[in-house]
């Protein structure tokens, strides 16, 4: 069995094991991490959500061999209760979420969206998230809530 | 990094409603030493060190220790600990709605102390009695009371406690923030933690012998009066979300045992099919990996994830279809419906002579709906871990009933319940019997066929082709109209499967795909509904018929609850059927409501939703639109368990592609006293949102051989493109009336309020759910060229 090494959350790892097993079950069972979901092991639905070199990327279809020697973020990469991302503390403030499960999904679908267009639109971020799924329906809070992370990001400059 | 996140008491982490972490229970339980309170001849209690504990009634006590997890115990319902912190126990889960944090403002106003010291227990079996779980949005409506009289009657021992230690009469005491004080002599107080803090009452409350949803308990206290409420009523935020949105917490899947088996179930897709052979050597190149089989139970396990998941991909299995495949497909579903024997036929409201009324009508108004198969599809394929020890089994289940969870696995183990300890953990998604309830039992069969902890997860065709599914139904509408176009008699019949081929929660493993798989009968239970309204016709006849299950045994179309049980088929139907008699007889829909429906709250909620959500008053299509976008208003309206409730739909149709954009709901919603109104909101747009998606897209695929709704792409569902754009709701408080549900009544609202805008905008019935692009670009094609006449 080969090793294959990468960073998660700044931090080199390396996992002993098949090259083609994908990239979630490292995280989640090598590695013990949490956040990356299993939700339907075929990219359709985002839970399984990280940052490849800040591109937001479906784990779940991912060989590890695919991200050797590159960069992965997950959620506690993107901000902590003590130095949360914006868009953490504006799902905190809107309440968003029921069960929770999807969380994941938006927020590290959304962060990488607003990185990359810091002005989008309503009907930009829509199309940004549409392949995500949330089955309690949180849809609503949480449209609200990346609204309210644009415009803290904006206010903060920290959007170009 | 490697692998060493500690298992944790998930629970209280989750529900702190401070979101601090103090002291765990069972810390500072141990740590305390422990007073005995007895009951004593003049009335008082009097305060024994541990040492007298034999004389305490009924339970055998063990210094310091609880007293037996009894409903009739206080103890079983609240507890103080040193530091001030109250928990409460609650015998019934949340499933992310924010029940816990309305409980714990309850639980705050009767004990008099801050809502932020409030910590609820959610589920466990070891910490909780069987309040019922997770059931028919009962979680305030029946789950908060125990909550609320050991609250109260905790609150009336510990100032009878307190007059005592601070010698005066418990009328001359008031609480503020959990401390006593001496009204005539200020400077004597006493706070709840210096009175009994880390002890326990040792004190019995009236039970009305119940377990389940009608479980109740009562104490000596007297509730406060709405009146005086401070907590109860206030928008307090959800303080039970941020473990989720940093990632800090725990789901189900979350929970690492050490030396745990990951498994995979392998599950035929051939409905009926029986296990013929498995090729043992197709997964002989996966590190560890072995087969477990048990009849035409089947599954792998290995010691690492990925490996279960690969030799659950590899194994080869020869699977010996049945006789002959079901009796029906999507495409022939209704036909089959309308030919079916009828197994069992309910008149479950019957109301003056019907059948006199239809032959002395001017006329008649008939109509038939249909509604199809659903899939929870939850977000994530159930998971459930499972430690079968010969002393004892652990469970971690998501299951929304965990008390019949560990009930039926020591029913499909043959075990003692009491040696089972099921502890809840919130899964991917639960909204009535998903796959969690299977995932426990397989989880336990596998742990006891291994001989050790097993952690089984399923792959997405495990939650959607496999999920007990929402039974598919037809529904026959018939109104007989008088002269002046009053509704003299109303008939309406639905014919669907059973809502409960499989009960709604696990007790009994025969209801399991492992016992069906393992040779026990299914007990395809019977049962159905009638609509939940209060029109008052002068004749009325509401019935139910169930018809056989497609296959009897371990069926991927087994069906039972899921969110609303049965209502959003069959108010789809009559509030349709409402609309299209209000249009017939030439009544706008919400003054045709507002005639039948006549209590004053009815009314008051028509009204109020009539003036919030801009409603044109019409009494007929009143021809085609200009346009690519057809605009539409459309009103339901329902009871549900005591909860009433209606609202209007606005919607656009895309005549070019078919596709119906619900732009903006406004819901008036009357469910008697509002405990929080932020948590309603968000609970109702979420219900909403939700049926929404059943509404436009949900529909289980299947053919005569299997399920074919294996995926997002064969079983979509709504996308954040679909979310409407506003949603105002009328939020009716009657601080009078005690609580009602609020956690899924809004959704059979949804259906029928969109087909009757759809019917607004084009004057074309859609009676068949869902309403999808190509079923809307068909009835587009039959829509009329001008006005309708009444």
């Amino acid at each position: 069995m080969s090793a294959t090494s990468f960073k998660v959350d700044g931090q080199t790892v390396k996992i002993d094991g098949d090259p083609q097993m994908p990239l979630l079950y490292a995280l989640r069972d090598e590695l013990g991490l949490n956040n990356p979901k299993f939700g339907c092991g075929l990219a359709q639905c985002g839970a399984c959500t990280v940052h490849l070199n800040g591109v937001a990327t479906r784990s779940c279809v991912l060989p590890i061999s695919s991200v050797a020697n590159q960069s992965i973020t997950t959620l506690k990469g993107l901000g902590t209760p003590e130095h949360p991302h914006p868009l953490q503390s504006a799902f905190v403030e809107e309440q968003v979420t029921q069960c929770g499960y999807c969380v994941n999904a938006w927020l590290m679908t959304a962060a990488a969206l607003l990185q990359k267009n810091p002005h989008a639109t309503e009907a930009q971020i829509k199309d940004g998230l549409k392949d995500l799924k949330c089955r309690c329906g949180s849809h609503l809070a949480i449209l609200r809530a990346v609204k309210r992370a644009q415009t803290a990001l904006l206010a903060k400059g920290a959007l170009a | 990094m490697k692998n060493t996140t500690p298992l944790m008491d998930s629970q209280e982490q989750k529900t702190n409603a401070s979101g601090l972490s103090g002291p765990s229970r069972r810390q500072w339980l141990m740590s305390s030493g422990a007073l005995v309170v007895s009951a004593s001849a003049s009335g008082f209690l009097g305060l024994t060190a541990l040492s007298a504990s034999e004389d305490v009634q009924a339970q055998p006590q063990v210094n310091g220790m609880k007293p037996a997890l009894n409903p009739d115990e206080l103890d079983s319902w609240v507890a103080i600990a040193p530091d001030g912190g109250v928990t409460a126990y609650f015998g019934k889960v949340d499933l992310g709605q924010g029940l816990s944090v309305a409980l714990a403002q309850m639980v705050a106003e009767e004990l008099d102390v801050a809502y932020e010291r409030v910590n609820i227990v959610l589920g466990n079996t070891d910490q909780t009695v069987n309040q019922g779980g997770a059931s028919s949005a009962l979680g305030i409506q029946a789950g908060s009371k125990p909550l609320v009289q050991a609250a109260a009657e905790a609150r009336r021992l510990l100032l009878e406690m307190a007059a005592l230690q601070l010698n005066t009469t418990t009328s001359d005491l008031a609480v503020n923030l959990g401390v006593v004080k001496s009204l005539k002599d200020p400077n004597k107080s006493v706070s709840y933690q210096d009175l009994i803090g880390g002890k326990y009452f040792n004190s019995k409350v009236e039970w009305n012998k119940k377990l389940g949803n009608p479980l109740e308990i009562k104490g000596k206290a007297t509730l406060k009066k709405p009146a005086d409420y401070k907590i109860v009523g206030q928008p307090i935020p959800r303080t039970d979300l941020a473990w989720r949105i940093y990632g800090t917490g725990q789901f189900v899947s979350d929970i690492r045992v050490p030396g745990v088996l990951h498994a995979r179930m392998v599950r035929t897709p051939l409905a009926g099919a029986t296990l013929a052979s498995v090729d043992e050597s197709s997964i002989q190149s996966v590190p560890g990996a072995k087969v477990i089989r048990q009849q035409n139970f089947l599954a792998v396990v290995a010691e690492k994830e990925w490996d279960a998941v690969k030799a659950a991909r590899l194994l080869k299995v020869k699977w010996t279809p049945p006789a002959s495949g079901m009796p029906a497909n999507e495409e022939n579903l209704y036909a089959h419906l309308k030919a079916a024997p009828v197994v069992k036929r309910e008149e479950e409201v019957k109301v003056g002579d019907v059948s006199a009324a239809f032959k002395g009508a001017k006329r008649i108004i008939e109509a038939q709906y249909h509604w199809p198969f659903q899939s929870h599809a939850s977000m994530g394929p159930a998971c459930a871990i499972a430690d079968v020890k010969p002393d004892g089994v652990t469970l971690w289940t998501s299951s929304q009933k965990p008390h019949y969870a560990r009930d039926g696995v020591a029913n499909l183990l043959g075990i003692d319940p009491k040696t089972v300890t099921g502890h809840w953990v919130i899964g991917p998604g639960s909204y009535g019997r998903n796959d969690a309830g299977d995932a426990v039992m397989d989880a336990a069969m596998l742990s006891k066929l291994t001989g050790r902890p097993v952690r089984v997860q399923g792959m997405r065709h495990d939650a959607t082709q496999w999920d007990p599914k929402a039974p598919a139904s037809i529904h026959t509408a018939r109104a007989a109209i008088d002269e002046s176009g009053a509704v003299t008699a109303y008939e309406f019949v639905s014919k669907g499967f059973s809502r409960v081929s499989i009960e709604s929660n696990e007790a009994d493993p025969n209801d399991s795909l492992v016992g069906m798989e393992m040779g026990l009968p299914a007990r395809n239970g019977v049962g159905f509904g009638v609509p939940g309204d209060a029109y008052q016709f002068p004749a009325k006849l509401q019935a139910w018929e169930v018809v056989p299950d497609l296959i009897k045994q371990a069926s991927p179309l087994r069906t039972s609850h899921m969110r609303d049980p049965v209502g959003l088929q069959i108010q789809f139907a009559s509030e349709q059927f409402m609309d299209e008699v209000a249009f017939e007889t030439g009544v706008d829909p919400i003054a045709f409501r507002m005639r039948y429906a006549t209590s004053a709250r009815d009314q008051d909620l028509f009204t109020q939703l009539r003036d919030k959500s801009n409603w044109q008053t019409r009494r007929a299509y009143t021809g085609p639109q200009k346009g690519r976008i057809l605009k539409g208003q459309g009103v339901a309206y329902a009871h549900r368990g005591g909860t009433i409730l209606a609202a209007v739909a606005h919607i656009e149709v895309d005549r070019q592609t078919g596709r119906i954009w619900a732009r903006k709901f406004t819901v008036a919603h009357d469910c008697g006293l509002v405990v929080n109104p932020k948590g309603i909101q968000y609970t109702i747009e979420g219900a909403l949102v939700q049926a929404l998606s059943r509404t436009l897209y949900e529909e289980v695929h299947f053919d005569e051989h299997q399920v074919k709704s294996v995926d997002w792409l064969t079983y979509p569902i709504l996308t954040i493109h679909d979310t409407p754009e506003s949603v105002e709701l009328v939020l009716i408080n009657r601080p009078e009336l005690p609580p009602t549900g609020a956690g899924e009544a809004t959704n059979r609202l949804i259906p029928a309020s969109v087909a009757n805008a759809f019917f607004d905008a084009t004057g074309v019935r859609l009676r068949q759910a869902p309403l999808t692009p190509k079923r809307v670009l068909a009835a587009l094609k039959q829509a009329p060229t001008g006005p309708l006449k009444t």
